[in-house]
């Protein structure tokens, strides 16, 4: 299966002392050889104007395709008609959504290395080395393609208005180009912060150019959001300008908070530290573990912490990378989850954390992770679904798990989650056979619940507060293009949504009816 | 005369896979039971009407593969040419890149006409290869967005193309708790659709078979390959030859046309359902023995109080009195859930097939008032057995059982409709609200 995903990333002023402001393209493109015999060259990356590291020969590559087909009728491989599957487009922008990115990168490959023995075998004779010596650590090191000496000061209006207008073209050409290379472009995943001022600002900017480049193609947004006790003044400011921006053209949201990572890794290192566990915990099974291809990268802090939104997107991508018995591509994820096209934030949750060296998994324990879906503690934002109403859930399953094993789950479940009343049984389930490394099998659940209400009036509630006092405004009011208007637009387009949120709890508590049914005449 | 199958979207490939390897085992299974001349036979006539034959020997499923993302195509090309004694058609497959995110109007209306003439090439090559064309078995699932929306165009294309061969559409029922959240509009779609275009649906409920499954089979964890399998045995015990009215030896030449004289007699009443008996674990087969009248019983039973399996049938259940007429349009909610028939097909497969005696099955009480028992019931038989089953019996029937869950979905199709959730996913591709009016319409009636 070809997956080949590109990034196209923009950097902020570092905090840790690199001030300048780069933008720079990125590709990654491996290849399993099953499927293609023409395609046998795996560019390993493809970094910014163009260098190419281009694995050895088809020779190669043909030499390992004979030893691993069976060679039926004797001709040679059996014609594949079908071709690559589809590609997705990551656009990291900002520190944060790069330094996610980097994780990303790091986990992709890993899993596909891991699931291609061959194609590692086949790398290691020769590119592998010459990639963790050479030029390969500049893909995750930054490389100068256009720079910037300011940063956007934490300012959304900079980052929208500005560098938005400024970039435009150039990075609308390298979107194309990436685009072009795709054969089936599926969705552009975005990862970004909401809180800062690049990764807010310029990240929602490009949602909107995508959205006119490519309607047909599906936008998936990782967002950040800030926590309370964010450290930059004009988070709220930032994240309100870029709430409207998702409203209006993302098609699915997966908002998720610092404090929850920071929860998690807390929980994390309380069970490996604490002993009790008596047998050991496998250290690449850690959801926050890094262990990546590249060993000689340097593990930045927030490390931890971006690995698991890594894992996330992972595992949303997995059952369109890999066979399963009941796939799910990422277009039935918007088609299932979404059913009004305002609500489209999902919550959503991981599990396992981490897994114990037993190999035998009995079914106890498999339950256990369908229960632990439904936690909070392994919620990637702060929330409390189980008190809301669900409009629709997907649980994305990889490993050795059945469909019995679910169904069994599911109603088990079932009983103590509210479901909206049109949509009682809202339940979208994918099984994929291949489990993430160092597990043997994982779950994530991604919900449609009005239980992301507080986190938007909160939100709503800091950015009143400064908006009131006008405080720092004037940053924002002296860009070309802002005006008061923008903020009160955006402050409304939130409220909207919260409405809409309240207006399905209010039919939370109603009994189930049945609506009378058209009767016809015979 | 040969049948065609098309296979669409993610279930119908799997299945697909699954039917054809069944047939396969089963005509090349050394326990027929019979005469070897009489198995060459069968074998004979299975091989005509799946799979023609290549140079070298080795089978070819006369079939074509449709889906619109390539993992499931390639895994089944794979398996098939990996058991090495059959496979399918190198170039009888169809696929895109992109899915069709479980959504009708995508599949229907996007890539439908888009890859009309690809798909429509590859099934008439697929035609010029059999000697007669006997019709048409597309296999899909009423949940996604290939197999239904993809499988409703397909078909109605057919109609258009190849009005004279006949058409019936293996379906397949989602579970009841949702597989896929939109599977009811789909559904609903699909059902409205396909009832106009198709000449006979074959309905397999996912649920059912996963009882069938867990009762019968004592499997603790299914997977959707022990239920493919289950229905691959199920459509095979209806499909492998039976004798044609000749006797020994000579085997019924049109499947599809026969099925459908006998059990579909009003193009209004056209939903068909399968029961198997005995259905159970290759280990218990080994200890048990069966006579034909405790089998016909035991199906007979299943029939009239709507029973899948033959674990938990409700013996209460009787025929209503002769001399009564059963009430005209019956209501879901009558107590005696007796299940009234339209049309009962039996066929037998195993030893001493000829002493089987189905005159149970011709009482006229099982039936509907407007057609006369003769017309209404029909047997097949073959002495020549099914894989590993010393006698077997399967029912073909056109009769009540699925009201219910037709009603059910639609129930809830509604309900989601009101709300009008998920519908701009569906307008967004030509859709609109009067489409699932109109299937709403169909389908009360």
């Amino acid at each position: 299966m070809l997956t080949r995903q590109r990034g196209l990333a923009v950097r902020r002023p570092s905090r840790y002392g690199n001030g300048e402001t780069q933008v720079h393209l990125r590709g990654l493109l491996t290849e399993n050889l099953n499927l293609n015999l023409e395609r046998s060259g795996a560019t390993a990356a493809t970094c910014g104007s163009g260098v190419t590291y281009g694995r050895p020969a088809p020779l190669e590559s043909a030499r390992w395709w004979a030893r691993n087909t069976e060679a039926g009728a004797g001709s040679g491989p059996v014609g594949w008609p079908c071709r690559s599957m589809t590609q997705s487009v990551v656009v990291q922008v900002g520190q944060c959504g790069n330094q996610i990115g980097c994780c990303f990168w790091d986990l992709a490959l890993r899993e596909h290395a891991a699931v291609n023995k061959a194609v590692l075998i086949d790398m290691e004779e020769g590119v592998v080395n010459e990639i963790l010596q050479g030029p390969l650590r500049d893909v995750f090191d930054s490389k100068q393609l256009i720079t910037d000496i300011s940063g956007s000061g934490n300012n959304w209006a900079v980052g929208h208005k500005v560098f938005g207008s400024l970039y435009q073209e150039k990075i609308l050409e390298k979107l194309r180009k990436s685009a072009e290379h795709c054969d089936c472009l599926q969705c552009f995943f975005i990862i970004h912060s909401m809180g800062g001022g690049t990764g807010s600002g310029l990240g929602t900017f490009l949602l909107k150019v995508l959205e006119d480049e490519f309607p047909e193609v599906y936008r998936f947004v990782t967002s950040i959001y800030p926590s309370g006790e964010d450290d930059v003044i004009t988070s709220p400011y930032n994240s309100i300008l870029a709430m409207k921006e998702l409203n209006e053209h993302a098609d699915c949201v997966l908002p998720i908070d610092n404090q929850s990572l920071f929860d998690i890794i807390s929980k994390i290192d309380l069970m490996v530290n604490s002993g009790k566990l008596g047998a050991a915990i496998k250290p690449k099974s850690l959801v926050t573990s890094s262990t990546g291809v590249f060993k000689n990268r340097q593990e930045k802090p927030f490390d931890a912490m971006n690995n698991i939104v890594a894992n996330l997107l992972l595992n949303l991508t997995s059952s369109s990378r890999f066979e399963g018995s009941l796939n799910m591509d990422l277009n039935e994820i918007s088609m299932n989850l979404v059913p009004f096209p305002q609500l489209h934030y999902l919550v959503s949750s991981l599990t396992p954390l981490y897994t114990l060296a037993d190999v035998n998994i009995p079914p106890r324990r498999l339950d256990q992770m369908f229960s632990d879906a439904f936690s909070r503690d392994h919620q990637l934002i702060r929330a409390d679904p189980r008190h809301s109403l669900y409009l629709a859930c997907a649980l994305m399953v990889r490993g050795n798990v059945q469909i019995s094993d679910l169904r069994r789950n599911i109603e088990r479940l079932k009983p103590s989650l509210q479901f909206v009343s049109w949509n009682q049984e809202g339940w979208k389930t994918s099984l994929c056979s291949v489990p993430p490394v160092g597990h043997s099998h994982s779950l994530l659940a991604l919900a449609n619940n009005t239980c992301v209400k507080p986190t938007f009036i909160e939100l709503r509630e800091r950015f009143l507060r400064l908006y009131k006092k006008k405080a720092h405004l004037h940053h924002y009011l002296q860009i070309e293009g802002m005006e008061e208007s923008c903020f009160t637009e955006a402050v409304s387009s939130l409220s909207a949504l919260i409405q809409e949120y309240n207006q399905l709890d209010a039919t939370k508590s109603m009994p189930v009816e049945d609506l009378p049914r058209l009767n016809v005449a015979m | 005369m040969s049948i065609v199958t098309v296979q669409l979207g993610q279930c119908g490939n799997q299945i697909g896979f699954e039917v054809f390897d069944a047939l396969f085992n089963d005509s090349h299974c050394s326990r027929g039971l019979c005469s070897k001349r009489e198995n060459e036979a069968y074998q004979a006539s299975c091989k005509e009407r799946f799979f023609s034959e290549e140079e070298n020997g080795v089978p070819v499923a006369r079939a074509v593969l449709v889906d619109m993302e390539p993992k499931v195509i390639n895994q089944t090309l794979s398996k098939a040419a990996c058991s090495g004694r059959w496979k399918y058609g190198q170039h009888s497959c169809f696929c895109q890149k992109q899915g069709s995110g479980n959504n009708w109007a995508y599949g229907y209306s996007v890539h439908g006409p888009r890859h009309e003439e690809s798909i429509m090439n590859l099934i008439r090559k697929e035609v010029e290869k059999c000697e007669s064309l006997s019709g048409f078995f597309i296999i899909m699932s009423m949940a996604g967005g290939t197999g239904s929306g993809l499988g409703a165009f397909v078909t109605q294309n057919l109609q258009d193309q190849y009005s004279s061969a006949l058409k019936m559409n293996q379906i397949i029922w989602p579970y009841g708790t949702g597989e896929v959240i939109v599977q009811n509009y789909n559904s609903i779609l699909t059902l409205s659709h396909l009832y106009r275009s198709s000449d006979a649906l074959l309905v397999h409920e996912n649920d059912a078979v996963h009882k069938i499954c867990v009762k019968l089979m004592n499997i603790k964890q299914v997977s959707f390959c022990d239920i493919n399998q289950v229905l691959a045995h199920q459509l095979g015990s209806v499909f492998q030859p039976t004798y044609s009215g000749e006797g020994l030896f000579h085997y019924r030449r049109n499947p599809l046309g026969d099925l459908m004289e006998n059990l579909v007699p009003h193009p209004e009443f056209k939903m068909l359902g399968v029961r198997n008996i005995p259905q159970m674990s290759e280990n218990s087969l080994a200890y048990s023995t069966f006579t034909w009248a405790g089998l016909l019983k035991h199906l007979r039973q299943m029939l009239i109080s709507n029973a899948k399996m033959e674990e938990g049938i409700d013996w209460q259940v009787r025929p209503p009195l002769s001399g009564l007429p059963p009430l005209g349009k019956m209501s879901v909610n009558k107590e005696t859930h007796f299940n009234t028939s339209i049309a009962n097909l039996v066929i037998l497969r195993g030893k001493d097939v000829q002493s089987a005696d189905v005159g149970a099955f011709k009482d006229p009480a099982l039936y509907t008032s407007w057609l006369e028992p003769v017309h209404a019931f029909s047997v097949w038989k073959t002495q020549r057995a099914f894989r590993k089953y010393e006698k077997s019996a399967a029912l073909v029937s056109n009769s009540q059982s699925l009201v219910k869950p037709l009603d059910m979905i639609v129930g809830k199709a509604w309900n989601m409709f009101a709300s009008r959730a998920y519908l701009h996913q569906y307008t967004k591709f030509g859709i609109e609200e009067e489409d699932f009016l109109d299937s709403f319409t169909l389908l009360e009636q």
